[in-house]
């Protein structure tokens, strides 16, 4: 399944500070220390991966899809986009980015939009928002918490007359995104577990997080 | 061991979401009306609730209930409007761009669309919209924003407003969503990038937003950060509460697509 790619000669598999296996479809969380780089890998390739970020000191400062999108002026995120908190703040800097287009306005999927999008035979399947509420109550939050989010590798175009839609990902197995906290944050995974649509090719696979510390 | 599904449990979702992706990109457009023509028709006086001009600069919010409309309507020249708003019985639910935008196949709000909660349920449908022109992506003005717009600080902006009515109203900045734009006509190009599409704005443009449930709607008159004008303080704008009326059974907003149709089938099993 990994084909991993190295983006710098000092940062390897084995001198990883934390190394994680997410399997398909699951949540998860870890702080991300300021200075230390964290890889996201979609290992099986075409996998939507919904995260989140807050303030480790301060959860009620997190991501914002809105300031983020603004600041870069630009839909996409890739390498050099600034994750930009609710307070304005910079709290990680995408370093690296082997696939190139990761989305982060058409938010996770739920139960109750299931519904609406793929009709109410889907409404017993598991989704991204119970994930997120899962893991965030963990950390003391509640669905309030969760604002809209970042999709790795999910390809959803937004064309000049304003249509936009969900296709088929662009990510090969072992693609990978690198971020650069700029201050301590908790990360919150949703490993999406949608089957309705192509973010995941209709097949969700499992994943893996890396962390490595400063000049590592 | 991962175990992957089987080619035709795969072959079968994506049949199905090609169905439903080709009738919300192609169908559902064409049954909308287009733009609402100006100048908006005068309301009857009997049928207002409440008149509130907004200056700029400035927020307010106000209580709405299920089957009334808030007609928002620019009386004094061009501003842009942000919008957020909450389920009065429960105020975990909260307006949803993504969902929004993602359930109707589109980022381009205009008559005869609807805006969700986060819960698959309708909270606003717009009945009336004579500029189609409205920002679901990049949200309001910020400290930050307006100092490197007009480079000064200390200037009214949409988030500290947002901030201050959130708090008022018992809640606090973490229930703050994502805004909506009105008035803003942001679009992305080829390659992503938001440009200002002013071609869409006439300057008297009104929209129309019945309420779906009981909500809570704050809204926030400050500059959008694309808008090229350099004045940092906009006109007002007139935020007029219309008495509720039920809508008829054939309400354009509540069939024009089927994704509609089942977010008000959803607020319906919830008023059971």
């Amino acid at each position: 399944m990994t084909n991993f790619i190295q983006t710098s000669p000092s940062r390897t598999i084995t001198n990883a500070v934390q190394d994680h296996y997410i399997p398909a479809e699951a949540p998860f969380s870890t702080v991300i220390r300021k200075g230390q780089i964290v890889r996201i890998e979609d290992s099986f390739g075409q996998q939507a991966i919904d995260t989140l970020f807050y303030n480790a000191a301060d959860f009620s400062e997190r991501y914002s899809n809105q300031d983020t999108m603004r600041v870069q002026g630009a839909a996409y995120i890739s390498t050099g986009t600034k994750i930009m908190s609710s307070e304005g703040r910079v709290m990680l800097r995408m370093t690296a980015d082997s696939c190139g287009r990761h989305d982060t306005s058409a938010g996770a999927c739920s139960c109750e939009s299931n519904t609406v999008r793929f009709g109410h035979g889907t409404k017993y399947l598991h989704a991204c928002r119970d994930n997120f509420v899962i893991e965030v109550s963990k950390h003391g939050m509640s669905k309030r918490d969760v604002p809209p989010n970042i999709n790795f590798f999910m390809n959803v175009p937004i064309s000049p007359d304003a249509t936009m839609t969900i296709v088929d990902g662009i990510s090969a197995p072992g693609d990978y995104v690198e971020l650069k906290a700029e201050m301590d944050v908790l990360m919150v995974i949703s490993n999406c577990p949608q089957i309705n649509n192509p973010c995941n090719g209709f097949d969700p696979t499992p994943i893996r997080v890396l962390v490595w510390d400063d000049e590592a | 061991m991962h175990i992957r599904r089987s080619p035709e449990e795969i072959a079968a979702n994506r049949a199905r979401y090609e169905e439903h992706q080709r009738k919300g990109l192609e169908f559902a457009p064409k049954a909308l009306p287009g733009k609402s023509p100006l100048p908006a028709p005068t309301l009857a006086a009997d049928s207002i609730i409440h008149r509130e001009v907004i200056p700029g600069g400035w927020y307010w919010w106000t209580a709405v209930k299920k089957n009334e409309t808030l007609r928002i309507s620019l009386e004094s020249g061009y501003a842009s409007l942000a919008l957020v708003a909450w389920n009065s019985a429960d105020t975990s639910e909260r307006i949803n761009l993504p969902d929004t935008v993602k359930l109707q196949w589109t980022t381009g709000l205009g008559k005869g669309r609807v805006i969700f909660s986060d819960m698959g349920r309708v909270m606003f449908s717009i009945v009336e919209d004579s500029s189609g022109a409205h920002d679901c992506l990049m949200g309001g003005s910020t400290a930050a924003s307006v100092k490197e717009k007009h480079g000064r600080d200390g200037a009214r902006n949409t988030r500290d407003n947002f901030v201050i009515a959130a708090t008022k109203l018992g809640l606090d900045k973490r229930d703050i969503p994502a805004a909506l734009s009105l008035f803003a006509p942001v679009r992305v190009d080829a390659d992503g990038r938001f440009f200002w599409n002013a071609d869409l704005l006439t300057g008297a443009d009104y929209v129309e937003l019945r309420a779906e449930m009981d909500m809570v709607v704050a809204f926030s008159n400050c500059p959008h950060p694309l808008d090229p004008n350099p004045d940092s303080m906009p006109a007002a704008v007139t935020v007029t509460r219309i008495a509720a009326v039920e809508p008829s059974s054939d309400d354009l907003c509540r069939t024009a697509t089927a994704e509609a149709m089942r977010g008000f089938e959803n607020n319906a099993f919830a008023a059971l």
